[in-house]
């Protein structure tokens, strides 16, 4: 064991090298942070942890509204990851259980819809979105995010499997109907699938950037970050107030990210392989 | 797909509730996707600046495009990122998933470091890289100073500014596409290697005979994905080089040196807002996200069976 393990230790340098140059930007960060401007702008630069964090972010808060910026991001992530929750395993359970007519056909037009690149819908989604009054809300996020092709298709794959349809074939002799079939058989059975599905929404829709770029014309209301990147275009030169802002909008995702990642990660590649 | 399981039928049955648990999603996506899909595509034989009038003009908008030079620039541009970043991501990807498929311990730990670029905010990354590769105060020039090399203008350079977009995506995307081949690594049946070590076979070659033709399927998924990911790069382009169009008429830095397709298309549709050419603009991107993956698929599946 010790001596297979001595053997693979400069694989195991190797290894760590790549490590530290995916976590380095988080330390880097830190070190921006936490540091004074001027500290920064030195040569050679400070490499350690400073102690001007607190008036760091104290800056952050009086050039954006920060605590909005984040409320409305985490409005739109939550909403949208439970809209998909819902939207995505019921339609993802009648395509996995039930062989109704034109399942074939609109699951086959369901995966075409991968192919079509964003770009080509965004200026009439603008349009729609002006027409409809939502541009500047929140709505304009949540509403055309609330079901989607790749949920769909990843959560079928998961309910044929993990659904067993002698359960199900039980709940309709006992009289149950669809949306019961779906509460109390379904649902129970595809939490951890529903886990996955979960976290990966919710980080796209807290990391959205073109489409909040684009309709949320008014300033006053913004996702972090659209704020995050706004704050770096004015006060750019800034590094310390900006590294306090980014570190801001990314350590509760990261957080979130670790909490879960084993499995995470595991769906994920699952997910990508076979889609 | 799988044969569909067997279900009881009593005889004619209404399947109302499972029409209606998937109209959400075609509802959404006839309202949100399809629609403005096709009304994209009528838009681009129009001039319109979402307010006045709409004018058909024909094909005037693509006449245009094809003359348009900083179009051709963006494209250029596109594709200059695109293979910067794209080599060396899957690339290094591949050595890393090998090693990490030798690894045997703190595989997870390891898993999880090289996952968590990927989830993390691309306009914080892009930010952190432009300060990283900032002329006089970064971190890539203090070590270039370190080492006695000269300092070089990162940010305002053509060829520089490539760089720091195209790293921002390596670092986002190595990990990843790693731990993808990884997972397609560990499904190779072990005795195909053991049948190399008994006929005597290095590490380095049974990782070009054995592994990387094993993988191909999933090589060509990850260039696909990266084919269609990198020619639509903005957000990298945007945060770092979208300059202040109210002081700068143009975007994509200096020279316009990262000013990327779907930059240019943001910028004539929401900056200028001329919806008919954005559209135009969004059309040809399409055309040649699809064009360049048929010719990669091509390329790789023929070298693969060579």
């Amino acid at each position: 064991m010790r001596t297979t393990f001595l053997r693979r230790l400069p694989l195991h340098l190797i290894l760590l090298v790549g490590v530290v140059f995916s976590i380095f930007p988080f330390y880097w960060m830190v070190v921006m942070a936490t540091n004074t401007t001027s500290d920064i702008y030195r040569y050679p630069p400070k490499l350690t942890f400073g102690s001007e964090l607190a008036t760091n972010i104290v800056h952050v808060f009086e050039k954006i509204p920060f605590f909005a910026a984040m409320a409305n991001t985490a409005v739109v992530a939550v909403a949208t990851t439970a809209l998909v929750l819902f939207f995505d395993s019921l339609a993802a359970f009648s395509f996995a259980k039930f062989d109704f007519p034109g399942r074939r056909v609109l699951f086959g037009l369901l995966l075409g819809m991968f192919m079509l690149p964003a770009q080509l819908a965004l200026i009439p989604q603008f349009v729609i979105m002006v027409k409809l009054g939502w541009a500047g809300q929140l709505q304009a996020l949540i509403v055309p995010a609330a079901a989607n092709a790749f949920g769909i298709f990843w959560m079928r794959q998961y309910i044929s499997r993990a659904v067993p349809d002698e359960l199900l074939d039980a709940a309709r002799l006992d009289g149950c109907g669809f949306l019961r079939q779906y509460w109390h058989v379904a649902l129970p059975a595809i939490r951890p699938g529903l886990a996955f599905l979960g976290i990966y929404t919710f980080i796209a829709a807290w990391n959205d950037y073109v489409w909040p770029l684009i309709v949320l014309v008014d300033p006053d209301r913004l996702t972090l970050q659209v704020a995050l990147s706004q704050l770096n275009r004015s006060y750019g030169q800034d590094y310390s107030m900006i590294m306090a802002g980014a570190l801001l909008a990314v350590v509760p995702l990261v957080v979130v990210f670790l909490l879960f990642a084993r499995g995470f990660i595991a769906d994920a590649v699952k997910g990508a392989i076979r889609g | 797909m799988k044969a569909a399981a067997p279900r009881t039928r009593r005889g004619r049955r209404s399947y109302w509730p499972q029409y209606l648990a998937i109209s959400p999603f075609f509802v959404i996506f006839g309202v949100f996707g399809l629609f403005p899909v096709l009304f994209s595509l009528y838009l681009a034989f129009h001039r319109w600046n979402g307010l006045g009038e709409m004018e058909f003009v024909g094909l005037d908008q693509f006449r245009f495009l094809v003359e348009d030079s900083t179009f051709w620039l963006a494209l250029r541009n596109t594709f200059a990122i695109w293979f910067m970043s794209t080599v060396p991501t899957l690339c290094l990807a591949l050595v890393i998933a090998a090693m990490l498929n030798s690894a045997v311990r703190f595989t997870s730990v390891y898993r999880i470091a090289y996952f968590v670029p990927n989830i993390t905010s691309l306009v914080a990354v892009a930010i952190f890289f432009g300060a990283v590769f900032s002329t006089n105060f970064g971190l890539v020039n203090a070590f270039l100073q370190a080492v006695g090399l000269p300092a070089a203008e990162w940010l305002t350079d053509p060829l520089g500014m490539k760089i720091a977009v195209a790293s921002v995506m390596t670092w986002q995307w190595t990990g990843y596409n790693a731990i993808i081949y990884l997972a397609g690594m560990q499904a190779i049946p072990s005795d195909l290697y053991e049948a190399a070590k008994v006929d005597g076979a290095g590490p380095v070659q049974t990782f070009f005979r054995i592994t990387v033709p094993m993988l191909r399927p999933i090589i060509l998924f990850t260039v696909i994905v990266s084919t269609v990911n990198g020619l639509q790069s903005f957000t990298e382009s945007q945060v770092l080089f979208g300059s202040n169009t109210t002081l700068n008429p143009n975007t994509g830095g200096p020279g316009q040196g990262a000013l990327t397709m779907v930059l240019y298309f943001y910028h004539q549709a929401f900056d200028n807002r001329d919806f008919g050419y954005g559209a135009a603009i969004a059309w040809a991107v399409f055309l040649v996200i699809v064009l360049f993956a048929v010719i990669n698929w091509r390329l790789v599946q023929r070298r693969a069976s060579e």
